[in-house]
């Protein structure tokens, strides 16, 4: 499947590894990439709180590039701040031909028209609807076995459920879940999963944000976690980057790995760890990767070949 | 008739015995209210059991429970629908969170949710002199405000307020949408007043994290979290409040970064939200307090090469003709007299209209009270049925 590729600024700066382990477990899904690399910030929610214009102007914009890729059967992302803020832009843009008609009026003078109706995934979301966790199974070189992982959303993909088009027919605040197991690793239930990591008040209220990020890690590891796996990168600065100061303020050791979702998806695949960014977190996921025998989860290769 | 089975949790403080579940069954028509079937068990099998109600037509906002762990009014919910989404067909009932029980499914809104209330002053303070008469607004400068006076202070989205859940003083979703009804109302007289207090208080608008819980609670479709940012942007950008918390200066720093990347770069965001939108900040003692109090993390990062000095030093950017285009729309939108906001809890949807009976027009552009619906902007079509 072709997509129109919408990176996010997080996954290209801070985050580089999710970038680049979307980059290497794309072929191995069929999924061919076609990079927006033209595209602006989203916004994240903060330019829509300064100028909601400015906003929808931006992001009608990158639409408009992705509805030019030719061939391409959507747009995708891999960040949950983008899906929301993107989401929340388009629902305004798309609820009214007039509005539509004046912010297409200032991407004109660029020869750029933004259409209504565009289809934005998440990969977590283009996984489950498009290539389907049966398909996802078969792909599976070496299952996740009696590795235990928590869900971490981010709120910008499971909130607000209306404009995110959740419902009983598309549960999408279930599909990590689905994905873990498809990928043979076991679901942990605990309190953080759907809950805010924090980070959009860390330098408004830095206690506060850290004790979000500890709270939820802490959970985590209270259910028995070996890792977390997040589709935001913003939530992996929080969670991941910021561990340490997160473990000062809840007054407690933590050390839980945080995967990006392409990462766990690319162990399963059989996509080496180091070729997918593990040995630059903050944490080290030691306890999903022995890294000198590559054992996922306790289980050699040997083992699941048998 | 239909069986449902109500799994309620029971909790009474003074007996210093813990909370537990209990399971009680009930016969109603699926379409009747999980109110109904409380009061129910209630008549049927245990009058001990505590629930708040009134009106029983989601109007007094008395009943707030969570319902299979989302917060909702009792007598909103019907039980076919509650019971699809129970985990396993039994339909959970618990009391509201953030506020301490009082009994079973009764919590304490007075210590919590009406003191918050109290905090943001909550009524008109008139311009003076009074006119002899009534206040003669324009009409379209109050319907603006309607969305945040439909609120029935039911508590739904204090209880799953996730801010304050780790900061038990955040002002919260409730009160602060009570106070944009007046921030947003042309007759009261101390707008920047009320703003300034809301920034400076580190426990204010800026500590709300954005994480959408009060829209998704909220049963009026309310959206307290729209009204925040509509207060920081009117703190912000309007009236220049420069607050304690960084809030404002995190949020030009952000505007401006993009404009000049394109791209978030995080490396200057961090000094700048503490020292101010200028590449100096990082040598202000406010950001080298705040670099210094980080270095466990940007040590860390450095060591694994998680970031890198060159992507520090030379971050990424979009190429030269886009940056021009992204410029130009800055200076388009930001040039114009007056912001522009589309509220859909207003306007309503395109698609609505073509079933929409009977409906005035009465929509405009949200937001900004005083500019807003003047001289046919977009977004000022006649309004559906409001959602959110």
């Amino acid at each position: 499947m072709k997509v129109a590729y919408w990176p996010g600024c997080v996954s290209r700066g801070f985050t580089p590894e999710l970038h680049g382990s979307m980059a290497r477990i794309a072929p191995l899904l069929d999924i061919e990439l076609v990079e927006i690399d033209r595209g602006a910030c989203c916004g994240a929610g903060v330019i829509a709180e300064h100028n909601q214009e400015l906003a929808d102007t931006l992001n009608a914009r990158t639409f408009a590039l992705a509805q030019q890729v030719d061939g391409a059967a959507m747009m995708m992302n891999i960040c949950s701040t983008c899906q929301g803020a993107q989401t929340e832009c388009q629902e305004r843009l798309d609820a009214s031909a007039e509005y539509r008609a004046h912010v297409n009026e200032t991407l004109a003078d660029e020869g750029l028209s933004y259409d209504k109706g565009l289809t934005n995934k998440n990969l977590l979301w283009l996984l489950v609807e498009e290539f389907g966790l049966d398909e996802l199974r078969t792909r599976v070189q070496r299952p996740l076995t009696d590795l235990h992982v928590g869900p971490f959303y981010g709120c910008y993909i499971v909130r607000p459920i209306d404009r995110l088009g959740i419902d009983e027919e598309l549960p999408r605040d279930t599909y990590l879940a689905l994905v873990i197991e498809a990928l043979g690793g076991t679901v942990i239930d605990y309190a953080g999963s759907h809950k805010c990591c924090g980070f959009p008040i860390i330098t408004m209220n830095k206690e506060a944000s850290l004790k979000q990020a500890g709270r939820h890690l802490g959970d985590a590891l209270d259910a028995r976690a070996d890792c977390l796996v997040t589709p935001c990168p913003l939530c992996h600065l929080n969670l991941d980057l910021q561990q340490p100061l997160a473990e000062r303020v809840v007054g407690r050791a933590l050390n839980m790995p945080v995967l990006h979702l392409p990462q766990l998806v690319g162990l399963a695949l059989g996509v080496p760890a180091d070729q997918l960014g593990l040995q630059r977190h903050v944490v080290k996921p030691t306890s999903v990767i022995d890294w000198t025998t590559s054992v996922v989860a306790g289980v050699d290769e040997t083992s699941t070949a048998r | 008739m239909s069986e449902f089975i109500l799994r309620l949790r029971r909790y009474n403080p003074e007996s210093g015995a813990p909370p537990y579940w209990e399971e009680h069954t009930v016969d109603l028509e699926p379409h009747r209210s999980v109110l109904e079937a409380i009061l129910q068990a209630r008549a049927r099998f245990d009058g001990s059991i505590g629930i708040r109600c009134s009106c029983r037509a989601a109007i007094c906002g008395s009943c707030g429970v969570r319902i299979n762990g989302k917060p909702d009014l009792a007598c909103h919910t019907h039980l076919d629908k509650a019971q699809r989404q129970a985990r396993d067909g039994v339909i959970e009932v618990e009391p509201m969170g953030n506020m301490p029980i009082i009994k079973d499914l009764i919590v304490d809104m007075e210590s919590v949710h009406w003191k918050k209330i109290q905090r943001v002053t909550p009524w008109l303070i008139a311009k003076q002199p009074a006119p002899e008469r009534e206040y003669i607004v324009p009409k379209e400068t109050m319907i603006d405000v309607t969305q945040s006076m439909a609120c029935i202070q039911c508590g739904a989205c204090v209880s799953d307020c996730l801010s304050m859940e780790v900061d038990p003083l955040f002002i919260g979703p409730a009160a602060l949408a009570k106070a944009y009804r007046f921030v947003g109302d042309p007759r009261d007289d101390q707008h920047f007043e009320r703003l300034q207090d809301l920034a400076e208080d580190p426990h204010g608008i800026y500590d709300c994290t954005h994480c959408f819980a009060c829209i998704d609670a909220c049963p009026k479709g309310v959206a307290p979290m729209s009204q925040i940012m509509r207060l920081r942007r009117l703190a912000g950008s309007d009236h220049g409040i420069e607050d304690a918390n960084n809030g404002e200066r995190h949020e030009e720093a952000f505007v401006s970064l993009v404009r000049q990347y394109g791209l978030l770069n995080e490396a200057e965001l961090l000094p700048r939200s503490y020292g101010g939108d200028s590449p100096l900040a990082k040598f202000k003692p406010s950001a080298q307090k705040e670099l210094v109090s980080s270095l466990p993390a940007i040590g860390k990062a450095l060591l694994r090469r998680k970031v890198t000095p060159a992507a520090v030093l030379k971050p990424h950017k979009l190429a030269r003709d886009d940056l021009r285009q992204i410029k130009r729309i800055y200076e388009t939108v930001e040039g114009r007299e007056q912001r522009f906001e589309l509220n859909l809890y207003i306007s309503g949807y395109d698609e609505e209209l073509e079933g929409a009976t009977a409906s005035p027009a009465d929509a405009s552009v949200g937001g900004d009270a005083q500019t807003s619906a003047e001289h046919g902007q977009p977004g000022q079509t006649p309004g559906g049925s409001p959602t959110r």
